[in-house]
């Protein structure tokens, strides 16, 4: 990092914190969206990023954070502070049994993606059909009333409590990959062999990656659970949010720490942009958004396969050398 | 009698299953050669039947009749494909071919969903409602023209395999590409041709399976997991394999639907899978690398 880079951080920092007392509840509310996917996509990234492991099922981690505080809030009136720990304990025991199948069974690669899409799925379809949870009709917390600790309150809050879980991911992110465990990752990710060969234990580091990422992914749940208020196991758990997650992190550059946050703030924008754009035209096209997700995918790893903060970071001379990319 | 109806349920989910057996068999083509995973599978096969509905809407030709012309626009897209965009792929990490493909699917996926939008379409075959009688056996007549046109279809494709010169050499290709290389095969152009394989046996797939099931864009996402698990269940470059787990499949999904909610046999795949998963992962009749 040259001293150009945290004057320009510490700007963009002051910017979104005062944001609130401006901007209208619209762009208050995109902030908040893009904030949400930098945040578990930073989640996402210490998998397929710092070890090389490719989840396309991150949806898993978010629903069952939701889910489950979400639950306790409507049955018992326990608040998420509290519930938040039943969210990320359900996520990191599901992460934990994902990562021994796949682990423990040699299976590798698409394989394991694949696994995770299933557990995904077997999630989605279950939740369909757990009464309790209001099955495929929906799960609503109660609104109203205002208590910061349980996160009923105005749109400010959430986006004051987003940005804080950003910044805390973003800290998190840096200091794990400067840890002992960090570099063990990054050997895994760059050659498992040769890193077993050193002595790293691969299943104990790879269950490691998998467990933080979904205590992560699942606070993002819990956040979500409360912002929207409503949970529908078809939309949360649902294949197409998974690749919502993947999509920042790869836009903006996996692996890197300000990749997933630079990939929100492009991708979120663009795709409102698009779809107020058609509005105003008067045509009801559903498929659009989705369409313009696809084409970003195929162009970003087809032109950049490294991601765009790399590249930015380089030509904003935020990195020293080349080849530091924003770690 | 209740074996009668058990055995029946059975029947009609294994005509099923070789359908679905047959899109396996084009995933597992292309793995097995071009070494890409096709995350744009089930995309294919629904363009497939929505080809094969069209036909029907347009010319009145039945499925079985429209499943060539299928075969032949998506043979052309699998190669097109290949040679424009997957091919630079071939030698790049896994997840970049993985995420390159997403990006097709969802490309493919929205397409056909702003094209013919999210309302179900089927063909109305006039012997949609003919049974045929075989023992105790009670049978669709669209089930069986299917589940028949889907063996012939393998069968062909075993045979190019065997005993045609360029299905030898693609054979080569997949145990060996430097070798290949070495003894002067065209290497991108046999990978074109063989993604374009691929993708016209999913496609025919999909013009029978529209005999069987009514199309709408959100199949797509269900078919190209449903082909991966059937993959994987019958054995990773096993072409055999693929038949067997989709016949598997085909028939759990089948028994779950009716034992315990259709809505819950989908569930049922998830779970074959990772039971096979667990115990023994190079699948059915796959060979341990």
């Amino acid at each position: 990092m040259t001293p150009r880079a945290l004057v320009l951080g510490g700007l963009l920092l002051a910017v979104l914190l005062v944001v609130p007392l401006f901007a209208d509840g619209y762009v208050l509310s995109v902030l908040t969206t893009v904030l949400w996917f930098a945040y578990v996509g930073q989640a996402w990234n210490v998998m397929m990023g710092f070890s090389g492991l490719l989840s396309l099922g991150h949806a898993l981690y978010v629903g069952l954070g939701a889910y489950a505080s979400a639950a306790l809030f409507v049955h018992f009136g326990i608040g998420p502070l509290v519930g938040l720990f039943a969210g990320i304990a359900l996520a990191v025991a599901a992460g934990a049994f994902i990562g021994f199948l796949g682990f423990r069974f040699g299976v590798r690669g698409v394989h394991f993606a694949l696994l995770t899409i299933a557990f995904a799925e077997v999630a989605r379809i279950g939740f369909d059909h757990i009464g309790w949870v209001g099955g495929s009709g929906g799960l609503f917390l109660p609104v109203g009333g205002s208590n910061p600790l349980n996160l009923r309150g105005s749109p400010t809050l959430f986006y004051y409590v987003i940005l804080a879980l950003v910044l805390l991911a973003l800290v998190l992110a840096k200091r794990l990959l400067h840890s002992r465990l960090g570099y063990q990752w990054l050997a895994i990710r760059e050659d498992a062999e040769a890193a077993e060969a050193v002595g790293i234990d691969l299943f104990r580091a790879r269950i490691k990656a998998v467990v933080v990422s979904a205590a992560l992914t699942a606070l993002g749940g819990v956040f979500q659970a409360f912002y929207f208020n409503n949970l529908f196991p078809e939309q949360v758990f649902s294949m197409g949010r998974s690749i919502e997650i993947i999509l920042p992190a790869i836009v903006g550059g996996v692996g890197t720490l300000f990749g997933p946050i630079l990939g929100a703030f492009i991708l979120t924008p663009l795709g409102e942009a698009l779809t107020s754009a058609v509005g105003a035209l008067g045509v009801d096209m559903p498929g659009m958004k989705q369409l313009f997700y696809g084409a970003a995918l195929v162009l970003i790893i087809v032109f950049r396969p490294d991601g765009v903060w790399p590249w930015l970071a380089r030509r904003l001379r935020l990195v020293r050398a080349p080849g530091e990319g924003g770690r | 009698m209740p074996l009668d109806f058990y055995l029946n349920i059975v029947a009609s989910g294994l005509l099923t299953g070789l359908v679905y057996g047959l899109a396996a068999l084009g995933l597992s083509v292309i793995f097995g050669v071009v070494r890409v995973v096709n995350f744009a599978h089930g995309e294919m096969m629904v363009a497939g039947m929505y080809g094969a509905v069209l036909l029907f809407g347009f010319l009145g030709l039945d499925p079985v009749l429209s499943a060539p012309l299928v075969a032949a626009v998506l043979f052309a897209f699998g190669w097109v494909l290949q040679r424009g965009l997957v091919n630079r792929f071939v030698e790049r990490p896994e997840h970049m071919q993985f995420i390159l493909l997403l990006g097709i699917a969802t490309i493919v996926l929205n397409l056909l969903l702003m094209i013919f939008g999210p309302d179900s379409r089927g063909v109305q075959v006039d012997y949609v409602f003919d049974t045929m009688e075989i023992g105790p056996l009670l049978l669709d007549a669209v089930r069986v023209r299917a589940g028949v046109g889907a063996v012939a279809v393998a069968a062909a494709l075993f045979a190019f395999f065997r005993f045609s010169r360029t299905g030898k050499a693609i054979r080569a290709c997949a145990d060996n590409p430097l070798g290949a290389r070495v003894v002067g095969l065209n290497l991108d152009g046999l990978y074109a041709f063989t993604f374009g394989i691929g993708a016209a046996v999913v496609g025919i797939a999909g013009a029978l399976m529209v005999l069987v099931v009514e199309t709408r864009p959100q199949l797509a996402p269900e078919y190209t997991l449903l082909s991966f698990i059937i993959v994987i269940v019958g054995g990773l470059g096993s072409l055999p394999g693929a038949l067997l787990g989709g016949v598997l499949i085909g028939v759990s999904e089948a028994l779950a639907g009716f034992l315990l909610m259709p809505s819950l046999k989908a569930l049922f795949s998830y779970l074959v899978l990772i039971v096979v998963l667990l115990l023994r992962p190079q699948g059915l009749l796959g060979r341990r690398s």
